[in-house]
């Protein structure tokens, strides 16, 4: 057995006991007693004329009075007096009670006495008796049938919230693997839907596209969370790719899925000089020479690459869709 | 009897003949608490739930939970006919249009702020000063389902303007629910009513912010108080106090007007805050749209810590037969924090385990008087500020001109490293704190006052302690760690295993203290000196 050896070997110092009361200036000395009195009260007049200046805030400072602070530059003086005023209400009513109780209310330390928080054992007995006896008079160990039927009728019937949570939602089928990229989708610029072609973008720069809708159909934000993507242009001989995503690329434009492949977040920092994308999120940083190879960070996936082309009038144009899903990682995904 | 006596009198016998409130008002009204700064920590996180409620119903007047796209007609003329869901047309109308609208966002998300910081604050309280022992494990456990609804209930909060920075907050909280193996997507299309964003998830969270978690948050936090009553408070040590008694201030009228008084000078101070500080302008940010960010996307504090594990996890993700698992996600998404937070709520419980100490303990401990505990504390806060400084490592870069590269190696290595060595240093301190003690106990306290003896010598003259402070320093219990049993009766050898070894080391480093003074050396000390 483990046990605590006796700690009693240690001898204490004698407790010498609460230290006497010591009076305050306000407890002997009347005067200062009225002083403090009168402190108290100029904290309550703070507080009063603090809820003066809201109410004059409220209504004689109109909404859109701009006075210029320090610290703060330009701020809205009806909000700020308003706020002001409200601070000084409360925090004076505060101020004053607490001066208050620490001036002129008592201040002799009370003794009180714990008792243990376990309770006797002849009231454990008794509670143990009476469990038992009240389970015996419901007759719960004598008649099992009904305890079984009882354990079956409150088991099934927490099922039935949850089978009503059921339409919180539809299923994923294998919408977390589609996004609106067809072969021959053209790109359009976003904002503005406009058409791109490749001398529209120069070397070294970047668009945000998404994939041009048929006349009639809304771009909602669902589908901008999956379709967004990054074009950028750089020197084709710059590309560090194998022969199969080289032919993914147009004259050195290149595009990745904007969503990144750890979080979700929009990658949208990209740095031309060393041709690194970053996700502001998380500090991801993805290659755009070698496919978005992952440089840092936590990502695990480079960006999914779409592959574009020209069509017959010479705009840039999905060569097919994603070969992969786009965005965050997810049980089903299968490459 | 004057007529305000008669009325008064008249009310009380109305209400105590039909409740008997009479005996139990009595025994409240000179209930004792004991007086220390540290005891109003917790009554700032009562006050400010207080303030999150009162201005939080205010700002659900005007707040409209609904991802409706809406043309923005208000007041504030950059966004003017900017397409955005209601929520943030209306979080625009009430920070422009609503008089005093803008000072109670400010409020309500300050609040939020210093209820969050006064909770850990109050937490760390509790903990270097044992004050979560027997019997208050079960308030402790609480306090931390408190602390992680707190946490859930702030992050819901600031995402439901629907600007740019907060929905992209809600999107890597549903990358996380994606990430769940098997379920995740199911779980994900259910949480947003199909794919991300969808229509539905600001009505939703509206729902769990008002009045889920606020209706679960106020029973937590009528029991924990309840606990607070009937158990009486701690105290810490002193002359006079002990395990048996309570030395403090009556209720009435001390009591209430200190902590009613508290109660607004903490509302004061928010809606200082709330009217010259500035917090999340989210006219700024703009409307959400998954396809845009904006540079440098911080959460609040609270949840810092979290993104900074995401930040620095390592780039791993498992496929196989067709399914993908993410490590980078799983770990410091929900992993890490399912076992932070588990040992948090069961610690009361290791802490016995470790030192075999199962009485009922009222009197606090000075921290140093338990290094073992502090030094467990200081590491696990190391813990969470270098993750916290890898939340914030983008803008840390930018501020200190440094590459966040440096800053993501310094949090990878750093928060292995780190903890332990400042779980070490702890308890040294705490260690070197008690020497300190020991020697002031035996030698007095120096006064800096130099002496020279008839034959030359120097000495400095030391001032023996009052009683009541060489109480207060050898006070304190000091147990022998738990004994091993190499051998039981039989011969058969280490009976209790493993466990009991390691229970054994634990209870030894538990218990390492430098031995305290006895009466016997003091009285010793003091007759050499006469």
């Amino acid at each position: 057995m483990m046990n605590n050896e006796n700690s009693g070997a240690i001898e204490k110092l004698s407790d010498p006991g609460l230290p006497e009361h010591i009076h305050r200036k306000t407890d002997v000395d009347p005067r200062a007693a009225k002083k403090a009195e009168r402190q108290v009260s100029i904290l309550f007049a703070l507080s009063a004329f603090g809820t003066l200046l809201f109410i004059y805030s409220y209504i004689w400072i109109p909404e859109d009075t701009f006075i210029f602070l320090p610290i703060t530059g330009t701020t809205n003086a009806h909000q700020l007096f308003l706020g002001l005023g409200l601070a000084m209400a409360l925090f004076f009513i505060g101020m004053g009670a607490v001066h208050w109780a620490k001036t002129l209310m008592p201040d002799h330390e009370v003794v009180d006495y714990r008792k243990e928080q376990r309770s006797k054992d002849e009231d454990r007995a008794a509670l143990v008796a009476t469990v038992k006896e009240g389970a015996a008079n419901a007759g719960l160990g004598r008649r099992p049938l009904i305890k079984r039927t009882m354990g079956l009728a409150l088991g099934l019937v927490g099922l039935s919230p949850l089978l009503l949570l059921r339409d919180l939602g539809p299923l994923p089928e294998n919408e977390l693997n589609e996004t609106n990229w067809k072969a021959g989708t053209r790109l359009v610029t976003d904002p503005g839907d406009r058409p791109i072609r490749p001398s529209d973008l120069e070397v070294g720069g970047v668009a945000q596209v998404q994939p041009a809708f048929p006349q009639g159909k809304v771009r909602h934000l669902d589908d901008i969370a999956k379709d967004s993507v990054l074009l950028i242009r750089i020197r084709p001989e710059e590309f560090n790719l194998d022969a199969e995503r080289l032919s993914w690329t147009y004259q050195g434009i290149i595009a990745f899925s904007k969503i990144c492949s750890h979080m979700g977040c929009a990658v949208a920092l990209y740095e031309q000089t060393t041709k690194h994308l970053l996700c502001p999120c998380h500090q991801s940083t993805f290659d755009v020479t070698r496919a978005a190879k992952v440089i840092f960070g936590p990502a695990a996936r480079p960006l999914p690459q779409l592959p574009i082309t020209v069509d017959s009038e010479g705009y840039l144009v999905a060569q097919a869709p994603f070969n992969e899903a786009v965005g965050p990682s997810f049980w089903e995904r299968d490459s | 009897m004057s007529a305000r006596e008669r009325l008064a009198g008249g009310t009380a016998n109305f209400i105590d003949e039909r409740t008997g409130a009479a005996k139990w008002m009595k025994k409240t009204l000179t209930k004792v608490f004991p007086d220390h700064w540290s005891f109003m920590l917790g009554e700032i996180v009562m006050y400010s739930f207080v303030i999150l409620l009162l201005s939080g119903t205010f700002l659900t007047f005007w707040f409209d939970p609904s991802m409706k796209e809406v043309e923005y007609e208000g007041s504030y003329e950059p966004l003017s006919g900017v397409k955005m869901s209601a929520a943030y047309a209306s979080t625009l109308n009430i920070s422009f249009d609503v008089r005093g609208g803008l000072l109670m966002r400010q409020i309500h998300h300050w609040a939020a702020l210093i209820f969050m910081a006064a909770m850990v604050i109050h937490m760390m309280r509790v903990f270097f000063t044992g004050a979560f022992r027997k019997p208050r494990e079960l308030n402790w456990i609480i306090g931390v389902a408190l602390l992680t609804l707190g946490i859930v209930e702030g992050f819901l909060g600031y995402s439901l303007p629907d600007d740019l920075l907060s929905g992209t907050g809600i999107r890597i909280a549903e990358a996380i629910i994606q990430a769940i193996p098997v379920v995740g997507s199911y779980l994900a299309y259910f949480v947003f009513g199909g794919a991300f964003p969808g229509e539905v998830f600001i009505q939703r969270i509206y729902t769990v912010h008002i009045l889920l978690i606020p209706g679960i948050m106020l029973a937590l936090i009528t029991a924990h108080l309840m606990l607070v009553w009937y158990q009486k408070h701690t105290q810490y040590p002193g002359p006079g106090r002990t395990e048996k008694n309570v030395v403090g201030y009556p209720l009435m009228p001390v009591y209430m007007a200190k902590a009613g008084g508290f109660f607004f000078i903490v509302f004061g101070v928010t809606a200082f805050l709330g009217a010259v500080a500035s917090i999340n302008p989210i006219w700024i940010f703009g409307p959400y749209n998954p396809g845009q960010i904006g540079a440098g996307s911080q959460p609040d504090w609270y949840m810092g810590w979290l993104d900074g594990l995401v930040r620095l996890a390592p780039p791993i993700e498992t496929h196989a037969f067709g399914y993908t698992i993410s490590w980078n996600i799983l770990i410091p998404g929900l992993i890490v924090p399912g076992i932070i937070f588990t040992l948090l709520a069961f610690y009361p419980f290791i802490e016995q385990w470790m030192t075999g100490d199962k009485r009922e303990h009222h009197i606090l401990d000075r921290p140093r008087n338990n290094p073992n505990r502090t030094a467990i504390g200081a590491m696990s806060l190391t813990f969470t500020l270098v993750a916290l400084i890898n939340g914030g490592n983008d803008l840390i870069a930018t501020h200190f001109d440094l590459s966040i590269n440096q800053i993501m190696w310094f949090s990878r290595i750093g928060i292995i490293i780190l903890p332990p060595l400042a779980f070490v240093i702890t308890k040294r301190i705490c260690l070197s704190l008690q020497r300190a003690d020991r020697e002031l106990v035996l030698h007095g306290r120096e006064t800096g006052r130099l002496v020279m003896l008839p034959h030359g010598e120097f000495i400095e003259v030391h001032e023996p302690l009052s009683p009541q402070k060489a109480y207060l320093l050898t006070h304190h219990e000091q147990n022998p760690p738990l004994a091993l049993t190499n051998e039981d009766a039989q011969g058969v050898a280490n009976p209790q295993g493993i466990k009991g070894r390691v229970r054994s080391r634990m209870s030894r480093a538990a218990q390492e203290q430098i031995t305290k003074p006895t009466a016997k050396e003091v009285l010793e000390i003091e007759e050499g000196h006469h």
